[in-house]
């Protein structure tokens, strides 16, 4: 199994196979959502989903397309066939990111207003337990297994280790400034966290039973390219566990990194302040929202270097792909 | 590509992943020196009561909810005073074992306050003072300094326009001692940046009325005429740190142009409207602690909390010599909501911070400007960099 939202698309496959390949793509100043065709790589359509979409993902059986709609305070659903709205989800105030664990039974919310992690039934829509956390919650990563999830905190600098047994903090780690994603490995037995400010990626190697040990920290440097702009936000790992792809944000570079000797390999050019990534369920390609040029990147997974790019809305932050 | 394992860093994920932690309570105060002075030009720059004290608040909390994971804990005393009561009021501090001290006061006091600290080896944070020579010929080896200095701004300012070619300048300055200081701030900044300063005049403050009636009915005639004749020049500096003509300016010019400096596009460390590089997230948390928007003071008071809370944090001291050693050594950086780490000069003990230019509503630019290189840090092409400092005391 490789990182929860692959899971949950594949899984959406599975109980749907009619659904044609697409990216949906959040555009955080247009207040749309851009659909492309993940075989044709044309824009499909384009639709309304709130003031200021930014993190965006599917629901597990791949019928639903969730957004957070940060100046609404509002989690919005969409029919990812239709794009029709479905009824809001609440979110507390200035939500950005989000996850639905496999079963699609509880949500995670960073509230980065509150420095809580809020954790409710996304049936009931009740709030089953709220996780005081650093300042800032951010990032939002859950565990193959979906036993842990991960809380960045951007001005505490931690890594916090939910359990989603009890909801209780049983590992806090330090990071460098401003840590924006965490991203396990498909077998769970390690994890990258990104530091934006800091410039770095830590790595931690995960034992059984969850705990966190610390085994390095990635660093990059681009001829040309001032240090201070290399700032690693977007994170995703192949199934395989091989390759890590790192958004390097205003760099306007996606890095890769050998994921077993943390070597960094090369750089691959994109479109400007590299945001976000996600692979397409058949991990074939690997596709990048870049806010300041409106465009998406397609990279080539195997070849490891960009095909070409796909002019979205205005300021694209999150993607999500479903097949 | 580098692979690195910090032994610090091991040792505190040891620590925090056993849940042992050495509890550290970590006791600061912000002495505020207070001034007779007279009113601002605009009634939005009256100054709160709680100016500088409400970025300790955000500071204590921000810190104290790091802190509640690592058993530290965090407690800002807020001191106002006179010039003639501080030496006592931060005695009081000192004797209660308090060593790190913030301090928003003038040039004097703060280094009269700070060599007194320095009896007690107590460490000094300057959120309030822009003086250069306070950096540079008087710097303190126990003084930081997280207000940017009048080099840096004017450097900001100098690069925007350069950028602009805008290089042809018309500097006016105030009569005022530190309004002569800030001018002379410009002039260097001036010649480091290859522009030039076609017409340099002094508005005398020979008193009078400002905020009255009277007062915009009297600037209205006197600036035009005073700007009047002037050889050519793209863009007006104004260097008025007494605030007492500066926001006139822009529209009482003899030639119209765009006014920057202490008028029209000013350079900040912060203001409520930075939205940029996750800054929302900031100002709400400011304004839900504190009931109103951030000044400069407030951030300068934040960021002096902050080094000690990232101290503490990673060095696990709260000791003077324990955070100052840390701030000064590579170990440390800071975000600060302004796109990219801050850390301190090594030889006089200064943040090296980017620069909002503000016009008042919204951050027009950021300095330093793109093309404006530097061998170590983009950053040290605002204010004094290395080889031209006259500070030893960092040596």
């Amino acid at each position: 199994m490789k990182s929860f939202f692959i899971a949950a698309s594949i899984t959406a496959l599975l109980a749907s196979p009619a659904l044609a390949g697409k990216a949906f793509i959040s555009n955080e100043r247009g207040n749309t959502i851009t659909v492309v065709n993940t075989e044709t790589w044309e824009v499909e359509d384009e639709f309304f989903a709130g003031n200021r979409p930014r993190g965006i993902t599917v629901s597990p059986d791949g019928s639903k397309i969730y957004v957070c709609a940060s100046d609404d305070n509002l989690v919005r659903v969409f029919d990812a066939n239709t794009y029709e709205e479905l009824p809001s989800l609440p979110a507390g105030p200035d939500p950005e990111v989000f996850i639905i664990e496999p079963s699609g039974k509880r949500r995670y919310i960073a509230n980065e207003d509150d420095n809580l992690g809020t954790v409710t039934d996304t049936e009931t829509r009740t709030v089953l337990a709220e996780v005081p956390v650093g300042v800032e919650p951010e990032g939002m990563g859950m565990s193959p297994d979906a036993k842990w999830v991960v809380n960045t905190s951007e001005t505490t600098n931690m890594a916090h280790f939910i359990s989603t047994e009890d909801y209780k903090i049983y590992h806090n780690v330090l990071v460098d400034q401003r840590p924006r994603y965490a991203q396990y490995t498909a077998d769970g037995s390690r994890l990258f966290v990104t530091s934006e400010i800091g410039g770095t990626v830590s790595v931690m190697d995960i034992a059984e039973d969850g705990a966190p040990t610390v085994v390095g920290k990635i660093s990059f440097e681009v001829p040309g390219v001032q240090p201070e702009w290399l700032q690693p936000v977007g994170a995703k790992v192949t199934s395989d566990g091989k390759r890590l792809f790192v958004a390097l944000g205003p760099a306007n570079r996606v890095a890769v990194v050998d994921a077993q000797s943390l070597d960094v390999l090369d750089y691959i050019l994109v479109g400007q302040r590299v945001w976000q990534l996600d692979f397409t369920p058949d991990e074939k390609y690997l596709l990048t929202t870049n806010g300041n040029s409106n465009d998406i990147t397609v990279i080539d997974v195997a070849k490891e270097e960009a095909v070409r790019s796909v002019q979205v809305g205005e300021q694209p932050w999150g993607v999500v792909t479903i097949d | 590509m580098q692979f690195r394992v910090s032994p610090l860093l091991a040792a505190l994920f040891l620590m925090l992943t056993t849940g042992y932690a050495a509890a550290i309570d970590v006791r600061a105060a912000v002495i505020r020196v207070d001034y007779q002075s007279v009113l601002p030009i605009s009634r939005y720059d009256l100054r709160p009561d709680d100016l500088g004290f409400a970025g300790a608040v955000l500071g204590d909390e921000d810190n104290g909810t790091t802190g509640s994971f690592l058993g530290h804990t965090y407690e800002t005393r807020h001191v106002t005073t006179t010039p003639e009561e501080a030496e006592a009021a931060l005695d009081a501090i000192l004797s209660d074992g308090v060593s790190l001290i913030i301090i928003l006061a003038d040039r004097d006091d703060l280094l009269r306050l700070t060599d007194k600290a320095q009896e007690s080896s107590a460490l000094v944070f300057n959120a309030g003072t822009a003086d250069v020579d306070v950096r540079d010929t008087e710097c303190r080896g126990n003084l930081l300094h997280t207000v940017p200095s009048h080099a840096m701004t004017a450097d900001a300012v100098a690069q925007f326009a350069v950028w602009k070619k805008w290089t042809d300048w018309f500097l006016v300055a105030g009569s005022n001692p530190q309004d002569e200081a800030l001018a002379d701030a410009y002039r260097r900044a001036a010649v480091k940046f290859g522009a030039d300063i076609t017409v340099d005049r002094t508005f005398e403050d020979t008193g009078g009325s400002r905020r009255t009636d009277s007062g915009h009915v009297l600037v209205h005639r006197q600036l035009p005429i005073f700007t009047q004749d002037a050889d050519d020049h793209d863009v007006v500096i104004a260097a008025d740190d007494t605030d007492y003509f500066g926001r006139y300016l822009t529209y009482h010019l003899w030639t119209p142009r765009p006014v920057m400096g202490s008028a029209g596009l000013r350079p900040i460390s912060m203001h409520g409207a930075h939205e940029a590089w996750g800054a929302t997230q900031f100002q709400t948390r400011f304004e839900e602690a504190t009931g109103r928007r951030v000044r400069p003071e407030d951030y300068n008071v934040w960021l002096a909390l902050r080094v000690i809370g990232e101290a503490v944090t990673r060095a696990n001291t709260a000791e003077a010599q324990g955070v100052r050693d840390y701030a000064l050594s590579d170990a440390f950086e800071l975000a600060a909501f302004k796109g990219q780490k801050v850390t301190f000069r090594k030889w006089n003990g200064q943040l090296r911070q980017p620069i909002l230019l503000y016009d008042g509503a919204i951050t027009v630019s950021v300095s330093p400007q793109e093309g404006f290189l530097h061998q170590n840090s983009p950053l040290d092409t605002l204010g004094l960099d290395e080889p031209e400092t006259n500070c030893t005391a960092f040596n």
